[in-house]
């Protein structure tokens, strides 16, 4: 008994010099100056450096954490008790929080950088105007392989990943609505398909792939792709880039069928604490030069024009990560389909997962 | 302590406790089970439920628990009854539980590290002449990893009951002329049974539900109940069914605890580590 006694006093003693401690951290870092931020963005979606930049520069300090889902993000700031000042929802999450009312207009008076951003980017369908986002990253949705693994194998086509040759190669990204937007797309019926007739054939038709997909994982695809573990990826154009960025072998293509064309979004939620250091931080990440950093360093195709002009032109030249417009017209922009048909999008994934022939 | 009318009065931390963490959860997973996306009342995620993709990841998540659990066992039981006969019995012991405070995820990445095609695994495959295989993202990576986990929980309370064997059982089975293969039968394992039992409820309820393997080593083409509740709540957004898989979880761990329950005056042989 004496015992258990002296034990829970120690760590109730070791609790209360942490939680002085950590008191005591916040207060030091909140009297440096302007207060500080909450930034809620993707994984490795940020350089470092700028954050510190950033800090040096305005006197906020930032406090960063990350989150792997538009819906994981959406659901922890609509829950409550956060105060995320900025996060980077993709658009149709942005049309959603929208509608659910989680997000706090811009003002655009206080983002003079927004005329770095080209008008293409701007006045986009989720968001005329540009009332509640301004954009962070874009990219699309393609297939990255390695050719020294591969035959004399290449992707003009979706078609291309059902190869009887490709057995046990692919990897598919969790994702439901890319995977079933891949079906989707092969069979030439739009992404944004809310037609169960198409919706099921897409599902029956990715079942036969089964014995060419290797896994279906998040981020370690990556890894995967560098450590030359499977030879095929369909993945998001900045994973490919990662990719790239170590195993020069690899090269991305986005089939000729069409594929997704993605924006992520920097919003401040409705939630937030801080709004004025939440617009000085999306003003500082819309300077040319702070763009082009992050943009080399994240990978991802920044839609900053000045940015642009300051980048080694051998990156932004390249199609496959900066497609030029006229091959845009064959990408397709998420709608927010609503819950329901997430969820049969979803139940279909699920399906797909448990019924791939081996 | 018995004739302590104040007695009462310390139990009440205890029932806020259980109401609060216990019973409150337990109510609100039944609460919104009957709900649907738009928060009006609905059976419609029951009716769901017995569609047939879930049913079969029931079935599926079932015989995945059901090899898991077996195979720890066939591990386990020898492993705890050797422990019992060494020296150092509680080294031995720590050191077989050591490794289940490790992190769960950070041993699923290394095992992707180890199961690779051009890991360590495949590596002594290659030397002994076969090979390379596709270990990672299959059954069988899935089911090894599993076991390795769920080891140390089924070694526990076998260890501790066959430890609590009064010698002289054993010695007097002995002497009144049975086999040591019959003492083992009559004696040990009848005595040891309760061990098995609370090991098997901590191996298989968890197994049923195992979400992070299936993702990291599986590569999502074992899916259990709760990759489908993962889903349901992170991604789909519909708690409603997120919820009613989760009532069916618990149903079938009731189950199970009945099944495996003890029924004489024998709980004292186990529940109580060392």
């Amino acid at each position: 008994m004496k015992e258990i006694v002296r034990a829970a006093i120690a760590i109730l003693l070791v609790s209360a010099i942490l939680l002085y401690v950590v008191n005591a951290m916040e207060k030091s870092s909140a009297t440096i100056g302007g207060g500080s931020i909450s930034v809620y963005n993707w994984g490795e979606y940020i350089d470092p450096e700028l954050i510190d930049q950033f800090e040096e520069e305005t006197n906020i300090s930032v406090v960063y954490e990350t989150f792997d889902s538009n819906e994981s993000m959406m659901t922890k700031i609509e829950q409550g008790g956060t105060t995320y000042d900025v996060a980077m929802p993709s658009e149709y999450a942005i049309e959603k929080m929208k509608e659910n009312d989680l997000l706090h207009p811009m003002d655009h008076e206080l983002l003079p950088n927004l005329e770095n951003i080209d008008p293409y980017f701007l006045d986009l369908p989720f968001d005329p105007g540009n009332e509640y986002s301004i954009p962070y990253f874009w990219g699309t949705v393609g297939i990255a392989f390695n050719p020294t693994l591969l035959e004399g194998q290449t992707f003009e086509s979706w078609d291309d990943l059902w190869n009887p040759t490709l057995e046990q190669e692919v990897i598919l990204v969790d994702s439901a609505r890319e995977v079933i937007g891949m079906g989707l797309n092969s069979l030439g019926y739009s992404l944004n398909s809310t037609d169960m007739g198409e919706l099921r054939e897409a599902t029956d038709k990715l079942k036969t792939m089964g014995p060419n997909v290797k896994a279906i994982i998040g981020d370690e695809i990556v890894e995967m792709m560098r450590r030359e573990e499977a030879a095929v990826a369909v993945t998001w154009s900045g994973q490919a880039a990662d990719m790239m960025w170590i195993n020069e072998d690899i090269d991305y293509v986005v089939p000729e069928e069409g594929s997704n064309l993605w924006f992520d979004n920097m919003v401040i939620p409705k939630t937030a604490g801080n709004v004025e250091g939440a617009h000085a931080f999306i003003n500082f990440m819309l300077d040319a030069e702070v763009a082009a950093q992050n943009a080399d360093y994240v990978g991802y195709s920044t839609p900053n024009e000045e940015a642009i002009a300051l980048m080694d032109p051998e990156v932004t030249g390249d199609e496959r990560f900066y497609p030029p417009e006229e091959l845009r017209e064959r990408l397709e922009v998420y709608e927010n389909l609503g819950l329901e048909m997430l969820g049969i999008y979803n139940e279909l994934f699920l399906e797909f997962k448990m019924d791939m022939e081996n | 302590m018995k004739d302590n009318p104040s007695r009462p009065l310390y139990l009440v931390p205890y029932y806020i406790w259980i109401a609060l963490f216990v019973i409150a959860p337990i109510a609100l997973i039944f609460y919104f089970s009957f709900l649907d996306l738009t928060g009006a009342f609905t059976l419609e995620n029951y009716q769901n439920f017995f569609s047939s993709v879930y049913l079969r990841m029931t079935l599926s998540s079932f015989w995945y628990a059901f090899l898991i659990t077996v195979i720890t066992i066939l591990i386990a039981y020898p492993t705890a009854y050797w422990l019992t006969k060494t020296k150092h019995k509680q080294l031995w012991l720590l050191l077989i539980i050591i490794p289940s405070w490790i992190n769960l995820l950070l041993k699923a990445y290394a095992f992707i590290g180890i199961f690779g095609l051009y890991g360590p695994a495949n590596k002594l495959l290659q030397t002994l002449g076969a090979g390379p295989w596709q270990i990672l993202f299959t059954d069988f990576s899935f089911i090894f990893v599993s076991v390795y986990i769920f080891i140390p929980f089924m070694v526990l309370p076998i260890f501790n009951s066959l430890d609590k064997i009064n010698p002289a059982l054993i010695d007097a089975s002995r002497d009144l002329g049975a086999s040591s293969f019959t003492t083992f039968r009559r004696v040990i394992f009848p005595m040891a049974i309760n061990g098995v039992k609370s090991g098997v409820q901590a191996v298989f309820i968890p197994a049923l539900s195992l979400f992070v393997i299936t993702r990291l080593i599986a590569g999502n083409k074992v899916i259990t109940l709760g990759t489908a509740i993962e889903q349901q709540f992170l991604v789909t957004q519909n708690w409603g069914m997120g919820s009613t898989i989760a009532v069916f979880l618990i149903l079938f761990m009731i189950i199970i605890m009945m099944l495996t329950g003890h029924k004489e005056k024998g709980g004292a042989y186990n529940g109580k580590t060392k």
